[in-house]
């Protein structure tokens, strides 16, 4: 026989399931949130989303290959396209481009490759990339462009998010502020002022029903984040009606960006579903709590930032149940 | 519909050879028996070089309690007794027989009649499968008569048997209950009056409607035994995952055995051999044997003696395929790669499954993304990426505390890992050192 | 000056709670420990290798000590240090080293791609145990080297390479330290600990068997062109008794061996091994010229009774 007979020991099949396919489900995931982000934004989004993978490619490919000298070039397995895309997602459409390439190198270069690359990260990279610039460029990063100015960039007409307006609400003390907001349904579909993924809780929603029939996430982490984040605001917009209600809650700000897209991230969360519910939870009272108190009307990049950092703790502590183990 | 609480994957089915009936392989020129087909000692040769066989013929001794004789499956001379490379990759000591013609021990009841009443004590009955060299049929080949002989302070309630047959391509039991099933319910009687038991039950996984249907027709003169059907899921064959699906009970980890559920596990091939044994005195010397594969010209369910070369089944099968990349003893999520197709058929050869080049070949490894798909897989509720990295770093004390050694090795992880690590690899390698420092604990105690 | 007061006083106040602190910490969590075992462990090499076979440099030391107190280094040996290190240590603990050889790594396989064709592919995960575990190897011969370098990832010394072009583990003799570590990491105990022998005229001469395969000879033979087949001409030509074969693997023992070379040219397979240059064996070339046919007939004779005796090695086998 002209080939030698393979030995190895089993499994001898395979589901066929590879990085690439889960990196591709994402983004395809994304694609939604990306539509509406352009018919919201129009010509800025397209700029700083197409800057944003473009930079993070190109810093990928260029500290392998250069750096780090490895012989094999890791951007085809669609990590970096999915860092930056959720960069993007993260990034006002009116930033100028130095900042957004700015911002991928930090997500790439310090969140990611400095780790080793893939897997090796502690943190989400491009939550690393959006904290940097958030703490670096406190205005560009807070002046959010008004929806509807499909042929403008960096001139663009600017307003408060609803978040802003829920902060400013609860400095006061006055609950009237609160009307102000714009109505649920339009939060729902985007019809508010915000960084780029987050305006339309509907199409990341439509994401997240992809990602669940693909197998590529379970539900707990969302679940829970949005359960906790619910319950939690709602028992304080009941005991003072200063604190918005639960539903805006829900559709504003990065909440279900974060929650389906930025904290179910593989690498940086636990490997339990016990664990998951754990991290989901804390993330979400986090969020409450600087959403509420702290001094940026956003909190849940810095929840997840901060319960990234536990992950390894959460691991040892939250294992999975074990078959035939006894209930104590 | 029933199935086990955690874990499992869904491996494609393709089971190419199911609903082809039985077909009695051909005898082989020569018969090689491998001294060690089973778990446990290895068999002690009572044969010599030149003396006359017959069918049925016992050619070795059990080598001890654990360890069950070995029968010749066809007639003719004792050519040799020298090694041959087994299943294991290994060359292992193994009786050759030349064949010559095909006569048959006189004490073997060689007719069809369904014999279904059983005189025999309980501890009779025990004897005559241990006597008639019956181990385990699904693969793992363990003795049946130490399974049987449940430890004293145990207290088995019902009989399962597994009929699951859950491994891809593999359609030997499906073709065995098709064409037996009286014989295989009144070898579930027989194993219910050998350990004292009056409930029985047959777990069929419901890809299977034809068998459970017919199962479940015959079944209907025996008011204690059960037909299960089970929802479509791998492992559900480990004998773990079956208790947990059809009884609802989970075995605690090792040493534990099911028993201490009350549990005795059976493969519906070993109730088919345990009937031949004590109703037809017919030791076990033939198995059926699927040989599949896609690239396989014509996938068949043989019946096939024992010793008899893997090489002379492919090539009824149609020959081996020119781009074959491996052969495998068993399914693909746990049987084992060959070194060469001249591997003979054992008590435990449940299938050859031939692969082409591509269908071989692993892809390579990357860098773990820590997708938690094989925590959600693992069947036995563990962190395989744990155990395997723990494993490549040799820190075998934190393999112990994270319960390496409940491992089934199902594969399953492995199977779904996305970034085609070889996980079960390096998992079954911190297994065995974790087990060997157990053992070298015990024994200073 | 009343900032600079409060300043100076709470710094102050600090330090001094601090130093309480560690004052007392210090003397009541003190742990004696001999300071003799700190002496004994500035002069190891501190590789923490565990060649020695206790867990790392302090353990050793702590073990010389405890040795030391029982009257004898018997037995104690840094294997990365060597005699100077232990007469350092024997310095240290007032006795005298006992003398031991240095020793050296050696790998007992030859089945280079050339020597041994792979009749199968293995596909697993690089690492010789679990290699070892899937089948008897990519080649036949299910007793020799796997190429997936166990040894290599265990040597701290990196004395141990893999020759890319044989596929085989080579060991550096000036960087080996006989810490063992290589021969316990091989699932197949090809690699061997031996003396590094006797020293002449600057190298150190010493002889092996390079094959462990414990299969019949004709299946070894199959297996390996340079496989020992147990045909027994080497334990026949050595004049030490050095060699003993056990199922069907000569094996020529280092304490007995003084590297005469007789075996390695008697060696039909190739199978012996020297670390120096064996000089050709002169009689055999020189005798035919010379020899009268007396001699001839009773060499004859001798070769004629030899053959018996070689059958019957191998019947015992």
């Amino acid at each position: 026989m002209a080939n030698k007979l393979i030995v190895s020991l089993s499994p001898h099949v395979h589901s066929g399931d590879s990085v690439q396919k889960n990196m591709y489900g994402v983004i395809i995931a994304l694609i939604p949130a990306l539509l509406v982000s352009l018919f919201v934004f129009g010509l800025g989004a397209a700029i700083v989303t197409i800057t944003s993978i473009a930079a993070c490619v190109l810093f990928e490919w260029a500290i392998t290959k250069y750096i780090l000298k490895r012989e094999k070039c890791t951007i085809t397995d669609g990590s970096a396209i999915l860092t930056g895309l959720l960069l993007a997602f993260n990034l006002p459409s009116n930033l100028p481009l130095w900042i957004i390439i700015i911002g991928a190198l930090v997500a790439i270069g310090v969140g990611k490759m400095t780790f080793g690359g893939l897997g090796c990260n502690p943190f989400n990279p491009a939550l690393v990339g959006r904290i940097f610039l958030l703490i670096s460029f406190p205005v560009q990063m807070t002046t959010w462009p008004t929806p509807g100015q499909l042929t403008s960039y960096t001139d663009a007409e600017t307003m408060a998010t609803p978040l802003s307006i829920m902060s400013r609400a609860i400095k006061d003390g006055n609950a009237e502020i609160l009307n102000e907001l714009p109505d649920s349904l339009s939060l729902f579909l985007g019809q508010s002022a915000g960084s780029l993924g987050e305006v339309s809780a509907l199409a990341l929603l439509l994401g997240f029903g992809w990602l669940l029939y693909k197998r590529i996430i379970t539900w707990h982490i969302p679940v829970s984040i949005l359960v906790t984040v619910f319950v939690l605001s709602g028992l304080m917009h009941i005991a003072n009606p200063a604190f918005a209600s639960p539903v805006y809650h829900l559709l504003t700000g990065g909440l279900m960006l974060g929650a389906i897209f930025m904290a179910t991230d593989y690498v940086t969360s636990p490997m339990s579903h016990k664990g998951q519910l754990v991290y989901g939870i804390s993330i979400g009272v986090l969020t409450v709590i600087i959403r509420s108190f702290g001094a940026y009307p956003e909190g849940m990049s810095f929840a997840i930032f901060i319960m990234n950092a536990f992950v390894p703790l959460i691991n040892n502590y939250f294992k999975p149940k074990r078959f035939g183990e006894v209930a104590k | 519909m029933k199935t086990f609480r955690i874990g499992g994957v869904h491996p494609a089915e393709n089971k190419l050879s199911a609903g082809k009936p039985i077909v009695t392989a051909e005898l082989p020129k020569v018969a090689v028996f491998p001294l060690s087909q089973h778990i446990g000692a290895p068999a002690v040769a009572c044969v010599a070089k030149g003396d006359e066989v017959k069918v049925g013929t016992k050619i070795a001794d059990a080598g001890g309690f654990v360890s069950a004789p070995i029968f010749s499956s066809v007639s003719g001379k004792v050519a040799k007794i020298d090694t041959v490379i087994d299943a294991s990759g290994y060359r292992k000591p193994a009786i050759f027989i030349n064949v010559v013609g095909d006569e048959w021990e006189e004490s073997i009841d060689r007719s069809d009649t369904l014999v279904k009443d059983c005189d025999l004590e309980p501890k009779a009955i025990v004897e005559k499968i241990k006597n008639a060299g019956v181990v385990g049929m699904g693969g793992a080949c363990f003795p049946t008569h130490v399974k049987l002989t449940p430890p004293p302070t145990a207290k088995p309630e019902c009989v399962i048997v597994n009929a699951v047959e859950c491994e891809p391509y593999l359609t030997a039991d499906h073709q065995l209950m098709l064409e037996h099933p009286d014989e295989i319910l009144v070898g579930v009687t027989l194993v219910m009056k050998a350990v004292n038991v009056n409930k029985g039950y047959i777990g069929i996984e419901n890809n299977k409607p034809d068998a459970i249907k017919l199962m479940t027709e015959k079944a209907a003169q025996y008011p204690n035994i059960e037909i299960v059907p089970l929802k479509v899921k791998y492992p559900q064959g480990g004998e773990k995952q079956l208790i947990d699906a059809v009884i609802g009970r989970q075995v605690p980890a090792p040493p534990a055995l099911p028993v201490s559920v009350g549990a005795i596990l059976q493969n519906v091939g070993t109730m088919y051999a345990i009937y031949q044994a004590v109703q037809k005195n017919k030791p076990l010397f033939e198995r059926v044997v699927t040989v599949t594969g896609k690239s396989l010209a014509n996938p068949t369910n043989f019946l096939a003696r024992m010793g008899t070369p893997m090489s002379q089944l492919i090539d009824a099968c149609g020959g081996l395929p020119e781009d074959t990349g491996k052969v495998i003893g068993g399914g693909p999520m746990m049987g084992k790669a060959l070194m060469n197709t001249e591997v003979p058929i054992c008590k435990g050869s449940s299938g050859v499954l031939i692969m082409n080049q591509k269908e071989a070949k692993r892809a390579e490894a990357e860098p773990c993304i820590r997708c938690a798909k094989c925590v959600s897989a693992c069947p036995m509720g563990l962190e395989p990426y744990l155990l395997a990295n723990c494993s490549s770093m040799a820190d075998w004390e934190r393999d112990e505390k994270e319960d390496i050694t409940s491992c089934i090795e199902c594969g399953s992880c492995q199977f779904t890992c996305p970034s085609h690590r070889p996980l079960l690899d390096m998992i079954r390698l911190g297994k065995s050192t974790v087990m060997g420092i157990i053992r070298a604990r015990n024994a200073k105690k | 000056m009343n900032l600079i007061l409060v300043a100076v006083i709470a710094l102050g106040a600090i330090g001094l709670i601090a130093a309480v602190v560690l004052y007392v910490a210090s003397k009541k969590f003190a742990v004696f420990e001999d300071p003799r075992i700190a002496q004994v462990a500035s002069v190891l090499p501190q590789a923490n290798c565990g060649g020695c076979g206790f867990p790392g440099c302090s353990g050793f030391a702590g073990a010389c000590v405890k040795a030391a107190d029982a009257g004898s280094l018997e037995g104690k040996l840094c294997p990365v240090g060597g005699a100077p290190v232990m007469e350092k240590v024997a310095a240290i603990l007032g006795l005298e080293a006992v003398a031991s050889e240095p020793m050296l790594a050696v790998v007992r396989c030859n089945g280079s791609c050339e020597n041994r064709p792979r009749v199968v592919q293995y596909d697993g995960a690089i690492s010789c145990r679990v290699a070892h575990s899937t089948s008897g190897g990519e080649t036949l011969c299910s007793y020799g080297c796997l190429g997936c370098g166990d040894c290599v990832k265990a040597c701290k010394f990196d004395a141990i390479r893999m020759n890319p072009e044989t596929g085989l583990p080579e060991v550096d003799a000036e960087k080996c330290t006989a810490c063992g570590a290589c021969a316990k990491a091989c699932p197949r105990s090809i690699i061997e600990i031996r003396p590094k022998g006797r020293i002449v005229k600057g190298e150190a001469r010493r002889i092996w068997v390079g094959c462990v395969n414990k299969d019949k000879g004709a299946i070894a033979g199959k297996a390996c062109a340079v496989s020992c087949i147990a045909c027994g001409k080497c334990q026949k030509v050595c004049k030490k008794d050095a060699i003993t074969i056990e199922n069907n693997l000569a094996y020529i023992d280092p304490t007995k061996c003084i590297a005469c070379g007789l075996c390695f040219n008697e060696c039909p397979k190739h199978v012996i091994h020297a670390s120096f240059s064996v000089p050709a064996p002169k009689p055999k070339v020189v005798k035919p010229v010379e020899t009268t046919v007396a001699s001839v007939d009773a060499s004859q004779k001798s070769v004629a009774k030899e053959v018996p005796t070689v059958e019957k090695q191998q019947q015992q086998q």
